[in-house]
C-alpha cells in the first residue's frame, strides 16, 4: 500500500511514522524530503516512514482522522502525534515529534 | 408536492424564462417546504445558523433522514462534534433507525475530529484529505445530500485561518460542482449570523433558527434570511420540536377565498339544529360559544363531537383545562360515552397546557394534531386558555387558527368562558370582542334570570338564517333538552346576520 523508506534491518523500529499525502504533488515531495532529512539527523536507524497516498486509499484517512495534507502521524512511540504541513520548519517538526521541548523553541525563536 | 424535478425538466425550465428560480428539493420537514415554496435549493449549499440548542443539528438530520427515506436521496452526515453514537441516540427518539439506514447504505456518517492540542502546524497544507473523505463517503451511498455539522469546528482545530477560509470557499464550490444539496450548520456569533462568517460563502440560501424563553415560555422561530431567486416570506415562522421532529408553522395571511360550503353539520342537539334553519352549523364555519361558568358550554361541545362520530366523521377535541380522563367523566352524566368513540378511532381528546409552550408553539402543536388526525370537526375548550401574549398576539394567533381550520373545511366550535368579575375580566372581554368578529356564528349561553334553567341565544350566524329568540334548556341525564316537544318549537325565523 505504500513505499516504505527504512533504515537499518531486523530490529523493530521505535519510531513508526506515517506521512499522508494526496497524489505526488510538489508539496508532498517536499514534505517527504524534509521528513527524511530530519529523521536521518535525529533518529538515524530507529525509524520507519510509511507514505500513504489518500487518492489511492481514501478510506485510510478516517482511521487517523486526517483532514489536511500533508499530515505526518507519529504512530510510535505513543501517544499519537500529528503534524500538518510541508514540514519546512525543522524546529517545529522536532517539537511536534517531542524531540525538543517547547521552551527551547521559544528561546531559539527569540 | 413536486417530489423531485428531473434534470431534463430543469433544463427546459431554464430555457423557458430569463429569470429563473432555483429548482428545489423537499426537506420533508413539516411546514418548511411550504414556507420556502418547495424546500432547499437543489444541488447547492444552505446555511442553517443559530445558537446552542436551537435545533440546527436536528434540522440537518431530518433533512438527511427524510431525504433517504422519503425522497430516495441518500446522504452523508459529516459530524464534527457529536460522535456517531450520539447522533444515533438523538434520532432514535424521533423514530428513525439511523443504524439501519447506515447498514443499508442509505446514509453514511463521517466523524471528523480535529483536536488542536494534538496538532502541530508547519508549512503549507490544504484540506484535500477532507475532500477525499467526503467524496469517499458520498460515493459509498451514492449521496445526493450532505450535512456539515458544524464545519466551524475546524477553526478551533487548525491555526491557519487564511488556509482554512480559502479551503472552505473551495469546498462549497466543490459541492456545487457535484450538485450535492448541502446543509451547513453554523453557531451564532455575538453580532453576526455565524461566528466565523460562514454566510459569506453561502450565497443561495440562509436560514436562521432561534430559541427564546420569555416569561418562562419557550418559543422557537425560523427565519428565511436569504433565498436567492425565490420569493419567501420575510416573516419569522414559529416552529416546534416534538417526537416527530421539527414542525414549521406557516404564517398564513387571512385567506378570504375559502370555498364556501352549503353543507351542514349537526350540532348534535335536534332543538339546536332547528334553531339553525333545521340544519345545524354550516360546514367549515367557526362557531363561538360564550357563557359564564356552568351554562353548559362543554356539554354542547360534547353533543357536537358525538354527533360527528355517530355519522362516521372524525372529531378532535382540544381541552386545555382537563385531562382526557376528566373530560370523559364530565361527559358521562349527560349520556355521552367518550371512550366508545375514542376506541373506535373517531374521537381524539388532546389535553395540553398551552402555557408550557407559548402561543406559537401551542398553535403549532394544534396544527400538527389536526394534520395527523384529519378531523371533520374540532372543539377548542376553552379559548381563554390562549394566554401568554398581548391581546393583539392572542388575536393574531386565533386568526391563524380559524384560518387554518377554514382552509381545511373543518367545522370548529370554540368555547369562551365569560368571567364574572376580577382582574382578568377586562382582557377576556377584549379578546371576546376581537374573536367574535372572526367567527361565523356566535352563540351566547346564560342562566335564566329566575334560576334553574339555562337559555341560549344565537347572536349571529353568517350566511344562514337562524332563530331570533332565546331558547330555554335543561341539563339532563340524556343531555341538554328542552321542555317543549320538538314540533312545538318555533322554527328558525328568517333572520340573516352579516
Amino acid at each position: 500500500m505504500s513505499n516504505k523508506a527504512a533504515s537499518g534491518h531486523r530490529r523493530p523500529k521505535e519510531w513508526i511514522l506515517r506521512l499522508y499525502i494526496a497524489g505526488h504533488s510538489a508539496r508532498a515531495a517536499a514534505a517527504l524530503r524534509n521528513l527524511e532529512s530530519i529523521c536521518d539527523e535525529h533518529l538515524s536507524g530507529r525509524y520507519e516512514i510509511e507514505v500513504i497516498d489518500l487518492l489511492k486509499h481514501p478510506q485510510l484517512a478516517r482511521g487517523d482522522q486526517i483532514v489536511a495534507v500533508p499530515t505526518l502521524v507519529r504512530r510510535l512511540p505513543q501517544p499519537i502525534k500529528r503534524i500538518i504541513g510541508d514540514l519546512s520548519n525543522a524546529e517545529r517538526v522536532l517539537v511536534g515529534l517531542d524531540l525538543r521541548p517547547r521552551a527551547r523553541v521559544a528561546r531559539v525563536g527569540a | 408536492m413536486p417530489q423531485s424535478t428531473s434534470r431534463a425538466k430543469v433544463r427546459r425550465e431554464r430555457g423557458s424564462s430569463v429569470r429563473q428560480t432555483l429548482p428545489k428539493v423537499p426537506t420533508g420537514i413539516t411546514g418548511f417546504d411550504d414556507v420556502t415554496g418547495g424546500g432547499l435549493p437543489r444541488g447547492r449549499p444552505t446555511l442553517v445558523a443559530g445558537g446552542p440548542g436551537c435545533g440546527k443539528t436536528l434540522f440537518a438530520l431530518e433533512f438527511l433522514m427524510r431525504g433517504a427515506v422519503e425522497f430516495d436521496e441518500p446522504g452523508v452526515f459529516v459530524t464534527f462534534e457529536e460522535t456517531p453514537q450520539d447522533l444515533e441516540l438523538n434520532v432514535r427518539s424521533l423514530g428513525y433507525d439511523l443504524a439501519r439506514l447506515v447498514k443499508n447504505k442509505r446514509i453514511a456518517i463521517e466523524y471528523v475530529r480535529v483536536e488542536r492540542a494534538e496538532i502541530e502546524e508547519t508549512g503549507e497544507y490544504d484540506l484535500e484529505a477532507l475532500f477525499i473523505r467526503l467524496n469517499d463517503a458520498l460515493r459509498s451511498v451514492k449521496g445526493k445530500r450532505i450535512v456539515l455539522d458544524t464545519i466551524e469546528s475546524l477553526f478551533g482545530g487548525l491555526a491557519d485561518d487564511g488556509i482554512l477560509r480559502a479551503e472552505l470557499r473551495r469546498l462549497f464550490g466543490w459541492l456545487r460542482e457535484r450538485e450535492i444539496t448541502a446543509v451547513i450548520t453554523g453557531e451564532k456569533g455575538d453580532n453576526t449570523l455565524t461566528r466565523q462568517g460562514l454566510e459569506e460563502y453561502v450565497s443561495d440560501c440562509v436560514i436562521a433558527l432561534d430559541h427564546r424563553v420569555i416569561d418562562q415560555i419557550s418559543t422557537r422561530r425560523l427565519r428565511v434570511v436569504k433565498y436567492r431567486g425565490s420569493s419567501h416570506g420575510t416573516n419569522e415562522y414559529p416552529f416546534l420540536i416534538d417526537r416527530d421532529g421539527i414542525a414549521v408553522l406557516p404564517v398564513t395571511s387571512l385567506q378570504l377565498q375559502h370555498t364556501a360550503s352549503d353543507d351542514h353539520v349537526s350540532t348534535g342537539l335536534p332543538w339546536l339544529d332547528r334553531m339553525f334553519d333545521d340544519r345545524g352549523y354550516l360546514q367549515g364555519s367557526s362557531v363561538l360559544l360564550s357563557g359564564s361558568a356552568g351554562t353548559g358550554k362543554t356539554s354542547i361541545g360534547g353533543h357536537f363531537l358525538e354527533a360527528a362520530c355517530r355519522s362516521g366523521l372524525r372529531a378532535l377535541c382540544f381541552t386545555f383545562e382537563e385531562s382526557p380522563a376528566q373530560y370523559s367523566r364530565n361527559m358521562a352524566p349527560i349520556g355521552i360515552n367518550v371512550s366508545r368513540w375514542v376506541k373506535k378511532g373517531l374521537l381524539r381528546i388532546h389535553a395540553a397546557r398551552p402555557t408550557l409552550y407559548g402561543l406559537e408553539a401551542h398553535l403549532a402543536t394544534m396544527h400538527r394534531d389536526i394534520d395527523q388526525f384529519k378531523p371533520a370537526v374540532v372543539v377548542v375548550d376553552p379559548l381563554s386558555s390562549f394566554r401568554g401574549g398581548t391581546v393583539g398576539e392572542i388575536h393574531s394567533t386565533l386568526i391563524r387558527l380559524v384560518d387554518y381550520l377554514k382552509t381545511r373545511q373543518i367545522t370548529a366550535v370554540f368555547m369562551h368562558l365569560i368571567p364574572g368579575t376580577g382582574a382578568a375580566a377586562g382582557m377576556d372581554k377584549d379578546i371576546e370582542v376581537g374573536v367574535s368578529s372572526l367567527m361565523d356564528t356566535w352563540i351566547l349561553l346564560r342562566n335564566t334570570p329566575g334560576g334553574g334553567d339555562r337559555e341560549l341565544v344565537i347572536v349571529k350566524s353568517r350566511g344562514m338564517p337562524h332563530a331570533a329568540d332565546e331558547q330555554r334548556f335543561r341539563i339532563t341525564s340524556h343531555g341538554l333538552a328542552t321542555d317543549e316537544p320538538l314540533g312545538a318549537l318555533p322554527s328558525a325565523t328568517r333572520i340573516r346576520t352579516d
